[in-house]
């Protein structure tokens, strides 16, 4: 199952847990099952049908661009981090 | 969709699509804008001349905090020669949302409230009221007549004490967001985030020595020297056009859209030549004051900032405290490493603390991490990026600290960094994985250039090095490409050169059609003339606009083979393109340049345009730079005179080296300006007592040595010729090499910017012992 | 209050009606389109309005419009001859001297008003001379090494 990196400040949804493994071939799918395991945390990623402003996705390290259709393999890491862009 | 498919980054090997020896990539052209550029031809937004224009002028804050009661511009309207008067009134209500706007999200209320106060000034200089008049004198004076009641209430400048409780609070309704809990009393600390790797404690057992030490430092600006600046024409068909200097035509369609409350077409924006950003030119100041100046008037508007305003009123980067301890082992490798950084959000949230976060310990290879950050409102101006923004701030602290350690442990100060450094499978503190780096290959080049072992000779003088990172980003950009019937192509872009990238773009779309770079004719046009581009920010545009000129020229030679097709009554599938020659597969006499070709477009279908819109994010490549400094300390003043300098970059590939090197000589510039000169100085009240350039001090062409660059090649994967991002990485590790060199030379470690005389021979007239012996 | 000026600008005379507060740098961007010369500080500090009056560097910030009567005037855009572009011109396009391009034409100006009075400065007295033009972007290296090189190239034209 692919591993998700729980952001600090989400871990107390996940009782402090940093890395949980759910199902899920898509990031949207990965999301709901979060969701079902820990209620509350759909809303903490997404806003309506898209991740929320300011949030990034990266999935096996690499930075996604397909938002919640973006593929998850089954020992995918997915880590939530901040967008940043720079100078 | 991304040009470059980067399956398993961890595992990636150097990826090359394209022959390694280059006809176009690497040389040294001219610049397409070059002589434009000195001849005074170039056209910046400051030189926009329209029918009937206007001058605006806009009336800011004496005030660093204060209740504005109430507004009176009744006798300003009444000057003649005055056409229109604004305050935050005719904004009109907005919905407040949080807008993400290609460069962070943003509350709308803070983005609407930061052009034009409602309620309260936050800073000095915030804008209050602006007029429209004649002449910019007239509209000077209409400013003087208009009357602002003032509940004036306490300032809160210094960082520490406004994270206080009980301190006065910017904003009333702001609560901490506490690692995803909103605190219950409201407070200046907008947020507090935290990245988490191993088990801290654990680590720090293993440690023989701790080091814990507390940085400072003060905010400072980008310091470009060509002002903000936007003119607007607000037309009677509801059409919107900007002429403005931006990193971002689109975002700042984005940003006056939305707080003007237009749909983004009904808008145009025509970024003009831009006199440097750097950071700074990316959020909206003037451009819908202007637009509003230009409703109300029914004439075009032009507000350009003063100097003072650029630095009362713009975003300058972030004062920062930091608290790093690490935890060591006699042989040199780091156990454990913590942070804490706390950054000046300025008058609204959203400092870039987080990029700090990210970057502090981001060169090296650490099992047990815990970074904390905090964002904290001042009344101050709100800040903005400033190259590699959070990094240096958060470099300073951390090489510092490091360069204690390689003392301590007598280890060489490059070696301490190699033995801890990351490589390709790294895994940083905010959870990735770094794909190819080249961070080890700069610390290796630095060991073998000359200034490393050189003798240091002469009393007061010391060597020092650091090393610093920055991500890079990729996000999205769009081009066209038009074949010429002489051979030549016109390449459309949308992200704004500030540097060079029209070049160094143009050069990538040669060296795939096999043309001159001199045969490519690139511009930068407006937002209705081209697709969707970000801003040109991250250090992103010659890697992403590049790729999307790459695809670009792609997308040309497949219709070009398919004319050489046509012309030889062949399938297409017969023809082989190869550095601009079209040749049949198997019948050697058919063969055809692109220039030949490119005369024969009408008589094969007509016109041939080529185009791409990618979003690049997933491939673009971090940079890793190591700087050696040598100084000489003046014991009696506590004058730090720079006397070598040298920058070594990962630079993946360096598509145009002299743009590449001016890019590494640019950032050690202002590096060494943030380190030993730079800051912002308030007076109590919150007054900026140093807002020009002959009291903020940027350094001049006296203050500097020449520079001297080794642009490392590790190739990013991410890119078909290996480019990786280069202009924010070498303004990471200046302030860091030249304290650790000030130590060298002076025996004492300051652990303040900016390290300005007083600073240096404070610490000097109360070190005890004397000078350590050279590194 | 206007007042009629007339003056010779890149070897051409010219007049025009300026108010007294108007400095030269106003009236050469706003009233006579010249626009090469850059304000970036309006107060001297930067160069980037570096303008050659009567054979002396000033800041065109700080002069008044009015003091241009009867004097001459060369600014960015009268460097180029009718030959083509100066060695200074050409020494900052080979030398990659510029990025952002908005302190270039106060370079350049100042620059040449250097070489016309040292034909061969040593670094030091480039740096020195320059001091007075603030560039953000590059770190003066390049700038500083195109200086360098136009007064060699100039030097050899003398020569021949």
């Amino acid at each position: 199952m692919p591993t998700v990196f729980i952001p600090a400040q989400l871990q107390s949804f996940t009782g402090g847990a940093r890395k949980v493994e759910v199902k899920g071939k898509t990031l949207r799918e990965v999301i709901e099952a979060l969701d079902a395991a820990f209620p509350g945390l759909r809303d903490r990623l997404v806003e309506g049908d898209r991740l929320r402003p300011g949030l990034a996705v990266a999935i096996d390290s690499v930075i996604c661009s397909a938002g919640l259709r973006q593929a998850v393999r089954k020992d995918s890491e997915v880590h939530f981090i901040p967008a940043i862009s720079g100078g | 969709m991304a040009t470059v498919k980067t399956k398993k980054t961890t595992k990636s090997k150097k990826a090359s699509q394209i022959p390694v020896r280059y006809r176009v990539i690497g040389t040294r052209p001219i610049r397409h804008d070059g002589v434009d550029k000195v001849t005074g031809r170039a056209q910046y937004g400051a030189d926009v001349q329209l029918a009937g224009l206007l001058h605006g002028g806009i009336l800011r804050s004496p005030h660093a905090h204060a209740r504005i009661r109430s507004i009176d511009t009744g006798k300003a309207a009444a000057l003649p020669g005055v056409k229109a008067v604004i305050t935050s009134a005719d904004i009109g209500p907005v919905t407040d949302r949080v807008v993400d706007l290609g460069e962070g999200a943003t509350r709308l209320q803070h983005l609407r409230d930061n052009i034009l106060a409602s309620g309260k000034a936050l800073y000095q200089g915030h804008a209050v009221a602006a007029v429209a008049a004649t002449s910019p004198h007239i509209a000077q004076e209409a400013l003087r007549l208009i009357e602002v009641d003032y509940e004036v209430l306490p300032p809160v400048l210094d960082l520490r004490e406004a994270m206080e409780a009980g301190a006065p609070l910017l904003h009333e309704d702001l609560h901490t967001d506490d690692l995803g809990t909103k605190s219950m009393q409201p407070s200046n600390i907008a947020k507090h985030l935290r990245f988490e790797k191993g088990d801290l404690e654990k680590g720090f057992k293993k440690a023989d020595q701790i080091f814990e030490r507390e940085f400072l430092t003060s905010m400072v600006h980008q310091g470009y020297i060509e002002p903000h600046n936007a003119t607007a024409f607000w037309n009677a068909d509801g059409r919107l056009a900007i002429w403005c200097s931006t990193q971002g035509g689109f975002t700042v369609r984005q940003q006056a859209a939305a707080i003007l409350d237009l749909p983004v077409s009904s808008i145009k924006v025509i970024p003009m030549e831009i006199g440097g950003g750097f950071g700074g030119k990316i959020h909206v100041y003037l451009e819908p004051v202007a637009a509003l100046l230009s409703k109300k008037s029914g004439k075009p508007v032009k507000l350009v900032m003063d100097r003072a305003e650029v630095f009362e009123a713009t975003g300058p980067t972030s004062g920062s405290h930091i608290q790093v301890k690490i935890g060591a082992r006699k042989d040199g490798r780091i156990v454990a490493a913590q942070a804490q950084l706390a950054y000046e959000a300025g008058a609204f949230p959203g400092s870039l603390v987080v990029c700090g976060m990210m970057c502090i310990f981001a060169p090296y290879d650490l099992e047990h991490q815990r970074i904390d950050g905090y964002d904290v409102l001042v009344t101050k101006p709100k800040t903005a990026p400033y190259r590699a923004p959070g990094a240096t701030n958060a470099a300073f602290a951390s090489e510092t600290v490091l360069d204690e350690i390689a003392e301590w442990a007598g280890i060489d100060p490059l070696e301490i960094r190699r033995l801890n450094g990351a490589k390709e499978g790294t895994r940083r503190a905010d959870g990735l994985v770094y794909p190819r780096i080249g961070f080890l290959e700069t610390l290796g080049a630095a060991r073998k250039h000359p200034h490393a072992s050189a003798p240091l000779e002469g009393p007061n003088r010391g060597r020092g090095v650091a090393s610093g990172f920055w991500f890079n980003v990729g996000l999205k950009s769009s081009v066209t490409a038009a074949v010429n019937s002489d051979g030549t192509v016109s390449l459309t872009e949308g992200t704004p050169d500030i540097g060079g990238t029209r070049t160094s773009v143009a050069m990538q779309l040669a060296e795939v059609l096999g043309l001159a770079a001199a045969d490519v004719k690139p511009q930068v046009v407006d937002t209705d003339s081209v697709g969707y581009n970000d801003v040109t920010g991250g250090s992103r545009v010659t890697f992403a606009t590049g790729l999307a000129a790459i695809e670009a020229a792609r997308d040309i030679e497949r219709q070009m083979a398919e004319r050489a097709a046509r012309l030889w009554g062949v399938p297409a599938s017969k023809v082989k393109a190869a550095g601009g020659v079209y040749r049949h597969a198997t019948d050697s006499k058919k063969k055809i340049t692109f220039k030949e070709l490119a005369a024969r477009l009408d008589e094969t279908g007509g016109p041939v345009v080529g185009k791409a819109s990618l979003d690049t994010s997933a491939s673009a490549g971090g940079g890793f730079g190591t700087h050696i400094v040598d100084v000489e300390v003046d014991p009696e003043t506590g004058k730090v005179q720079i006397l070598r300098y040298t920058a070594v970059q990962d630079v993946g590939k360096a598509i145009h080296p002299s743009y590449v090197e001016g890019q590494l000589q640019g950032g050690v510039a202002q590096g060494a300006g943030w380190a030993l000169n730079e800051e912002y100085f308030y007076d109590d009240q919150g007054r900026l007592a140093n807002a020009s350039f002959l009291d903020y001090r940027m350094p001049t062409a006296l203050d500097l040595p020449m520079i001297d660059t080794v642009l490392v090649e590790v190739p990013n994967p991410g890119h078909p010729f290996g480019v990786r991002g280069v202009g924010e990485v070498p303004i990471v590790p200046p302030p860091a090499a030249l304290a650790n060199a000030i130590y060298r030379a002076a025996g004492v470690r300051l652990r303040q910017l900016p390290m300005n005389p007083g600073r240096v021979l404070e610490a000097i007239l109360t070190r005890d012992g004397k000078p350590p012996s050279k590194a | 209050m206007k007042l009629h000026v007339k003056t010779t600008i890149n070897g051409e005379e010219f007049e025009f009606l300026c108010e007294p507060r108007e400095s030269l740098l106003e009236v050469l961007r706003d009233r006579l389109g010249l626009t090469g010369s850059k304000e970036g500080c309006n107060n001297g500090n930067c160069g980037a309005c570096n303008v050659i009056l009567d054979g002396r560097l000033v800041n065109s910030c700080l002069v008044f419009a009015a003091e241009a009567a009867g004097r001459a005037i060369t600014t960015i855009e009268g460097i180029q001859g009718p030959e083509g572009l100066h060695p200074l011109q050409e020494k900052f396009l080979e030398h990659a001297a510029l990025q952002c391009g908005i302190c270039t034409p106060g370079f350049i100006v100042a620059a040449k008003a250097l070489l016309d009075r040292n034909p061969d400065p040593s670094e030091a007295e480039v740096r020195l001379w320059l001091a007075g033009n603030l560039c953000r972007c590059t770190g003066y290296d390049k700038i500083v090494r195109a200086v360098l090189e136009a007064a060699k190239s100039t030097a050899v034209v003398m020569e021949k």
